[in-house]
């Protein structure tokens, strides 16, 4: 899977604003795996060639950073904070919790593809905590009963 | 340039000066103040990623990393206090924490850094609990081998790949401690095979499928002698051990960073040694017996040879004889050839196989001063015009002297070439010119317009063409590097061009000692030094009667043969019938005697085949394709082959011929030289070793090549070097072809380019194992992708 078409022009327009080209990359692949769920083979080459690195390079970039992936997780995202103030009002629980509901470990994904499951660092949520960002939206001061409630809501979401 | 201001330091209260923009660690290095280290790499750039070199500098905080701080005026520098040798010991001890420590089997065990240094600044107990985290190792490539756990992620592999190679085949993936060296294919590397990454690694992460648990260091010699493939003449040190039927070599890489070649090899220098015990070396001397060559013993073979050459010679003349010489034997074994041909067979027929127009080089160079750039100069000129060839492929040293003088330099690369060949990513400009119009692109150079009309296309403009002139019209003494698309008039013409701005040139030519088959004179028309056969010359004095009429080129002589007036034919280190399509039908007559190391196409056509040495298995010297000579060390032995010069020696004795004229040895002292030879040898040429340690000038054996390098020193013009200096290791540059003497020619030679590969080396290439399973390897890797289409 490659890009889209917009998603290219887009990357073509706006690599313009930047004097180094390969600046660009983090951007593209924040992108690319909004667009695509994942960074995909042929997407690295694509944008390997787009900033003249080596493939290589461009993963070398990708393994640094955990929030990008080179592989399918679940149409939601779900990242629970384990960091220290998450930590100290529960969000351990809230991470074995998901665990148990979900079937799945860390970084794993479920069979129907729906969810996936990643403990993380700091979201910047601590006045909040324990916190859980499930793809691009928030949800705060958790409890186990809680996040299923909000499981639930993406599972419904789902079904629509 | 301005000279950089001098700037003074102190470091543990004693006082230092460097040039402004030192590097304090090798500042200290200057003063023979060791500051460790493991990802500082001089050359490389900055990584400061070990955290090694840790030391105090007054006024900052913290301790600094003395790999990445530039020297200021006052400094004031601990090297060694308590805190220092701390921070050492604390880096050590975060090192071995997931380090597997077993340095019992590792390749590096004995000859590691991280050994050295945990032995010198280390803690001897750690506090780790922990345990390890393990990967079995991993094979990327026939010759690149991966141990995870042992990788001290110093990222020196990654930076020598990278910016050294220009590959970029290793990388760094992960991050922080989970980090990991990672090949360019995911789980295999396809890159140049040079082995860098595995002799620049610190530590036995990376190691090589050539050595890797065969032997450990200690228990190895070592011979620092030249490569045997390409012009380039990289020095090599090759491990020694003994074997059952001599001194087996174990080893080849360039831990002596003294050659011209400073820190690199390229995959045949460092591997490429494994023809040398191919199975299928000859070990024996072949006779043809019933149409059937079968073995014989030396005293047969000699005899058998001797003995035909000796009747063709005095029945028909020595215009009857052939002889054609080698592209990879040693200068004084080409002398000697050549000497053997004229004195001895009373013939000029001879040639070798020419791959470049050396010849034509010398007769627009002649009476020229300055004209021929060394290897070394490559590194440091400001500007290179490089015209044809690939390089990456037939020069490796010479690629990577290039391409580090433009990263380290800045030097300016102007690339004219048929082919977008790879060192056009370090070029200043590139012109790609059609195929064959090398030439017009030097006309253009010396003026004429006209000539860029054939040269244009969409990349190449009319005025791309007039800057790069321009520029070049403009350069600081820069050196000129062409390949055998130029010849003859043209390379006059280049140099003409090249004078004006006195620029000193490189004429390439391929195999190791193709420029020393050419400056002693395998040629029918030219003597050593490029001196005209039928012109005035002085080697008659010194050898008595020498025909004085232009022989017979390899065309010429194969010709003949055709016309049945060649009745013998003889081959030393060189394969004719492949190279030049002699046509094997038309040698059924001709006797022919070849000296090789491996059965090849013309060997098969022999009446007798003598087994020779390989290069690395004699003394003697190569000049590579810039003119630098060098000093061959005897490293491998196999006790049943003898050398193309002792051979040659054997064949001349046989015919009746008085050695002592052919080699100027003995000189009225006498000595039993037996110990000079023998299995028991091998750690050096033992005759070498043992004739340079008791000052024994007078050659005591017809068998020395040093004899001949002394005959070669007085009569050849342009090679009056420094012979201290050859034996202390060090290069030194020859100038026979500015020296030369070689009338006009008649225009008209044949040159057979070997347009060798990274992977390929003529005969000797045929007989890696190494060569051979990279090549296999890309094929098996190449159809794997097929399957999954
Ligand atoms: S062998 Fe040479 S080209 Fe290949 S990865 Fe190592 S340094 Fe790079
Ligand atoms: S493999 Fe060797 S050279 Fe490369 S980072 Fe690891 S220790 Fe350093
Ligand atoms: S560059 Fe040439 S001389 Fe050097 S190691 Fe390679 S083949 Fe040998
Ligand atoms: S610690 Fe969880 S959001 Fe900051
Ligand atoms: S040598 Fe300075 S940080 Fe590695």
């Amino acid at each position: 899977m490659v890009i889209s078409e917009k998603l290219d022009r887009f990357f073509d327009e706006k690599m313009k604003e930047y004097p180094t080209q390969r600046s660009f990359l983090v951007p593209m692949l924040l992108y690319t795996q909004d667009e695509l769920g994942y960074l995909t083979n042929e997407a690295i080459a694509h944008i390997a060639k787009k900033v003249d690195l080596t493939e290589l390079e461009v993963r070398n970039v990708i393994s640094y950073y955990s929030m990008l992936r080179t592989k399918p997780l679940g149409k939601y995202h779900v990242q629970v904070c384990t960091n220290i103030s998450c930590m100290l009002r529960g969000g351990e629980e809230v991470f074995e919790h998901c665990k148990q509901r979900l079937g799945i470990g860390h970084k794993q994904a479920t069979p129907d593809g729906l969810f996936s499951l990643e403990e993380v660092e700091c979201i910047g949520a601590c006045s909040w905590a324990p916190a859980v960002q499930v793809n691009y939206d928030f949800h705060e001061n958790l409890t186990p009963e809680k996040m299923d409630a909000v499981l639930d809501q993406y599972s419904r979401k789902a079904k629509q | 340039m301005a000279e950089p201001k001098s700037i003074t330091i102190t470091v543990d209260g004693k006082s230092l000066s460097a040039p402004a923009g030192t590097l304090l660690i090798e500042a200290c290095k200057a003063v023979g103040i060791e500051v460790p280290s493991f990802c500082y790499y001089p050359g490389l750039s900055l990584q400061a990623a070990c955290r090694m070199c840790l030391v105090r500098i007054e006024k900052m905080p913290k301790l600094q990393t003395a790999c990445t701080v530039q020297i200021t005026d006052g400094m004031v520098v601990t090297s060694d206090s308590d805190e220092v040798r701390q921070a050492r010991k604390s880096m050590i001890e975060l090192l071995l924490g997931n380090h597997p420590l077993d340095c019992p089997v590792c390749d590096a065990g004995g000859e590691c850094e991280l050994q050295d240094m945990t032995f010198k600044y280390g803690a001897a107990e750690s506090r780790y609990m922990e345990g390890k985290l393990h990967k079995e190792e991993q094979q990327w490539s026939p010759v690149v081998y991966f141990d995870r756990p042992r990788c001290i992620l110093c990222y020196r592999c990654v930076r020598a790949c990278g910016e050294g190679m220009d590959v970029w085949a290793l990388g760094v993936q992960n991050r922080g401690s989970s980090s990991v060296i990672a090949p360019n294919q995911g789980d295999h590397l396809e890159c140049e095979e040079c082995g860098m990454c595995i002799d620049i690694c610190p530590v036995g992460a990376l190691t090589s499928g050539a050595y890797r648990y065969k032997t450990r260091p200690w228990e190895m010699k070592h011979v620092g002698t030249i490569c045997t493939h390409c012009g380039d003449g990289c020095k090599t040190t090759l491990g020694m051990r003994r074997s059952d039927t001599g001194m087996d070599i174990v080893r080849g890489d360039n831990r002596d960073k003294s050659g011209i070649n400073g820190d690199f090899l390229c995959i045949k220098g460092r591997y490429a040694f494994d023809y040398f015990d191919h199975k299928d070396r000859l070990r024996h001397p072949l006779i043809r017996r019933n149409g059937q060559l079968t073995q014989a013993t030396w005293e047969e073979a000699l005899e058998h040879v001797g003995k035909r050459l000796k009747e063709i010679r005095d029945t028909q003349g020595g215009q009857a004889i052939g002889v054609i010489g080698s592209n990879r034997t040693t200068n004084e074994e080409n002398y000697l050839l050549q000497k053997f041909a004229r004195t001895v067979l009373g013939t000029n027929n001879i040639d070798h196989h020419r791959t470049t127009d050396f010849a034509g080089f010398a007769r627009a160079i002649t009476g020229k001063q300055n004209a021929t750039a060394t290897m070394r100069d490559v590194a440091t000129a400001s500007s290179i015009l490089l015209i044809g060839n690939d390089p990456t492929e037939q020069h490796p040293l010479l690629a990577w002297n290039i391409r580090s003088n433009v990263r380290l330099n800045r030097a300016k690369l102007f690339i004219v070439n048929s082919r977008p060949i790879k060192l056009r990513r370090q070029a200043a400009a590139f012109l790609q010119v059609p195929e064959g119009r090398e030439s017009k692109f030097v006309a253009f150079l010396n003026g004429d317009d006209t000539a860029a009309g054939s040269l244009t296309s969409p990349a190449v403009s009319n005025d791309s063409l007039k800057q790069v002139r321009d520029q070049l019209r403009g350069a600081q003494d820069p050196i000129i590097i062409f390949g055998s698309e130029l010849r003859g008039a043209d390379i006059a013409a280049l140099v003409k061009f090249g004078s004006g701005v006195r620029a000193m040139f490189i004429c390439l030519g391929d195999y190791a000692n193709s420029r020393g088959a050419a400056d002693m004179g395998l040629y029918p028309d030219l003597f050593p030094g490029y001196v005209a056969a039928d012109g005035p010359h002085n080697f008659n004095e010194e050898w008595g009667k020498v025909p004085q009429v232009k022989g017979m080129d390899i065309a010429g002589m194969m010709q003949a043969a055709k016309d049945r007036k060649l009745a013998a034919l003889y081959v030393v280190g060189s394969n004719p019938v492949t190279d030049y399509s002699f046509d094997p039908a038309a040698l059924q007559n001709a006797f022919v005697v070849v000296q090789e190391l491996f059965l090849t196409e013309t060997a098969l056509l022999a009446e007798v085949v003598f087994p020779a040495a390989s290069a690395y298995e004699k003394a003697g010297t190569f000049t590579n394709t810039c003119g630098d000579i060098q000093l061959l060390k005897k490293a491998g032995e196999i006790s049943s082959v003898r050398s193309d010069f002792e051979i040659i020696v054997r064949v001349a004795d046989r015919m009746g011929a008085d050695t002592k004229k052919l080699v100027p040895f003995g000189k009225g002292v006498h000595a039993d030289m037996g110990q000079s030879r023998g299995a028991q040898s091998g750690e050096a040429d033992r005759h070498a070793v043992w004739l340079t340690a008791n000052n024994l000038d007078p050659r005591l054996s017809p068998f020395d090549p040093m004899a001949i390098l002394d005959e070669i020193q007085r009569l050849v013009p342009g090679y009056e070097f420094s012979r201290l200096n050859l034996i202390a290791g060090n290069d030194e540059h020859v100038t026979a072809a500015e020296h030369s003497n070689a009338g006009a020619g008649n225009g008209l030679v044949q040159i057979v380019p070997a347009n060798d590969s990274l992977f390929t080396s003529g005969t000797l290439g045929r007989y890696s194992h190494t060569l051979n399973s990279v090549i296999e390897n890309r094929r098996s890797t190449e159809s794997k992708e097929v399957m999954a289409d």
